[in-house]
């Protein structure tokens, strides 16, 4: 690990004035990807700001009949809080899909958010990465990606966003809260918060630097049926190779998905039609895939009917 | 605390904060190592003062600072499960955090948990059942298995958990709740064996 200056800030703003100050500046909550990330030295930041300190870690009702997460509440907490459990099922269920019980007691609410890809050439300082190094190439297009993304990349990054978390998040319209330096705060609707790779693969989101996320607020409570399905490589701690997580009420339907993109991947349009066949055909328009994760696309549209099978029974007669 | 003035952010922030270590280092260049940090620990209930570079972790802070070298280093990256420790009451991968971001939290490592002639009930239930062939992920085993107990009782909900709602212990709730600890023996039918037994006799942590 690269040598760092350690900072602990008394309050968000001071944060944020820090990281503005030094570019080379990471804000670190639970830690478990960006030490991870460190110890290869992906990510070699001159400062670690310690944001652990800064109260950002309740859980409140939000304007409007919605809740309001401080960036700093754990994974654990937020899955086992009652209000969540109860009015939110899907993000539940998409937390505890994710990693482990050691590494949801550490996790944060923004630090899943902002995880990085598990993309093994990213991991590689031997072989080129765009996103890790901008310009050097893409090691991943022939190369070993069979879990990589099918829709949403460009030519120069096929990289997967890693977070069960996150496509509950964007399932469900969540809004993400910010404030910059200069004191100035944003609220960025989760569609817009991750960008796609394009041209710049480096740049995942719409932060600017030293802009700190100070909590994610979803909206009043949709009802209907909530259901988040996994499927991976085994039964526990592991990676999605696609997920599906779904809203369905009798009057409306909504679904985002995991494992495919490199965001949260929701395609609006594809909610008003009928069966899996039809809207998976939609998600997943203009797909490229390679010969290896060419599997995702039976695999998208095959979990995406057992997940319609589950929410209305009565419609498999 | 200590509170050391930060150069680079003048006086006003400076006042605020608590910060160590170099100036900013050229990328690439092979920067001094940062000056070591005051850092407090209660480790299994008592309160030990150390003086860190930060880039420790908790791990190496317990082994190689502390000489409890019960919790063990195994992938050194939140893989396998063996450096899980209880801090505040809850496990965490021990090698994936720093100590400075632990600074006056309470820390229970499996010798904290019990010793050879008054063992904890959980590592009775893996002498018993024979949980352990290697016996190198057990520390974290035990460790985690305590808190996981824990967090079943507290509701906690996981992945198996049929309704949001009602959470119970079974083994399936076992296997999977204990999937961050990885047993290179295969041990595994025996700790569920443990770990149902401590269940079972009602006894917790």
């Amino acid at each position: 690990m690269r040598p760092f200056s350690y900072h602990r800030p008394a309050d968000p703003i001071e944060a944020a004035r820090l990281a503005a100050a030094h570019p080379g500046a990471r804000f670190i909550a639970g830690g478990t990807n960006l030490l991870d990330l460190m110890k290869v030295q992906v990510e070699t930041p001159s400062h670690i700001i310690d944001i652990n300190h800064l109260g950002l870690d309740r859980i409140e009702k939000a304007d409007g009949g919605g809740l309001r997460i401080g960036a700093l509440v754990r994974n654990t907490d937020l899955a086992a809080d009652k209000r969540v459990r109860e009015d939110y099922a899907v993000l539940s269920r998409a937390l505890v899909a994710g990693a482990s019980g050691q590494l949801r007691n550490k996790a944060t609410t923004a630090g899943n958010l902002l995880q990085r890809t598990r993309c093994p050439y990213f991991y590689d300082t031997n072989r080129p990465c765009n996103k890790r190094k901008p310009g050097s190439g893409c090691a991943a297009l022939g190369g070993y990606n069979r879990g990589l993304a099918i829709v949403g990349t460009s030519d120069h990054c096929i990289a997967s966003h890693p977070s069960d978390m996150a496509v509950a998040m964007r399932l469900l319209d969540a809004t993400v809260e910010t404030l910059r330096s200069d004191g100035a705060t944003r609220a960025i609707p989760i569609a817009d918060f991750h960008k796609l790779p394009g041209k710049a693969p480096h740049v995942e989101t719409a932060l600017a630097p030293g802009e700190i996320v100070t909590a994610v607020t979803l909206p009043a409570p949709l009802g209907g049926r909530h259901i988040y399905r996994k499927v991976r490589d085994r039964a526990s701690y592991a990676f999605a190779l696609v997920s599906v997580a779904a809203v369905i009420r009798p009057d409306a339907q909504r679904f985002a998905f995991g494992g495919i993109a490199p965001r949260p991947w929701r395609v609006e349009a594809a909610e008003s039609l009928d069966g899996a066949d039809a809207i998976a055909a939609s998600v997943t328009d203009g797909a490229r895939t390679t010969e290896q994760n060419a599997f995702k696309l039976t695999l998208l549209r095959r979990t995406l009917g057992a997940v319609l099978a589950d929410a209305r029974p009565e419609s498999r007669a | 605390m200590t509170r050391r003035s930060v150069p680079a952010t003048g006086a006003a922030t400076a006042a605020a904060l608590s910060t160590t270590g170099t100036a900013d280092a050229a990328p690439g260049r092979c920067a001094a190592p940062p000056e070591p940090m005051p850092v407090r620990l209660e480790v299994n209930g008592r309160m030990r003062a150390l003086s860190l570079d930060p880039r420790t972790t908790l791990l190496d802070a317990l082994r190689e600072h502390l000489g409890l070298t019960g919790t063990k280093k195994g992938c050194d990256h939140g893989q396998c499960g063996a450096c899980t420790v209880i801090v505040g009451g809850r496990r965490i991968n021990s090698c994936l955090t720093l100590a400075v971001m632990h600074d006056g939290d309470q820390v229970t490592t499996i010798e904290g948990l019990g010793a050879p002639d008054d063992l904890h009930p959980m590592q009775k239930a893996f002498v018993v059942h024979d949980g352990y062939q290697c016996g190198y992920c057990t520390p974290g085993q035990i460790c985690s298995a305590v808190a996981m107990l824990d967090e079943i009782e507290r509701g906690v909900p996981s992945h198996v958990t049929a309704d949001l709602m009602q959470v119970a212990f079974s083994d399936d709730e076992v296997r999977e709740r204990m999937s961050g600890n990885i047993c290179r023996c295969a041990a595994y039918p025996n700790i569920v064996a443990a770990i149902r037994d401590v269940a079972g006799r009602g006894e917790k942590a």
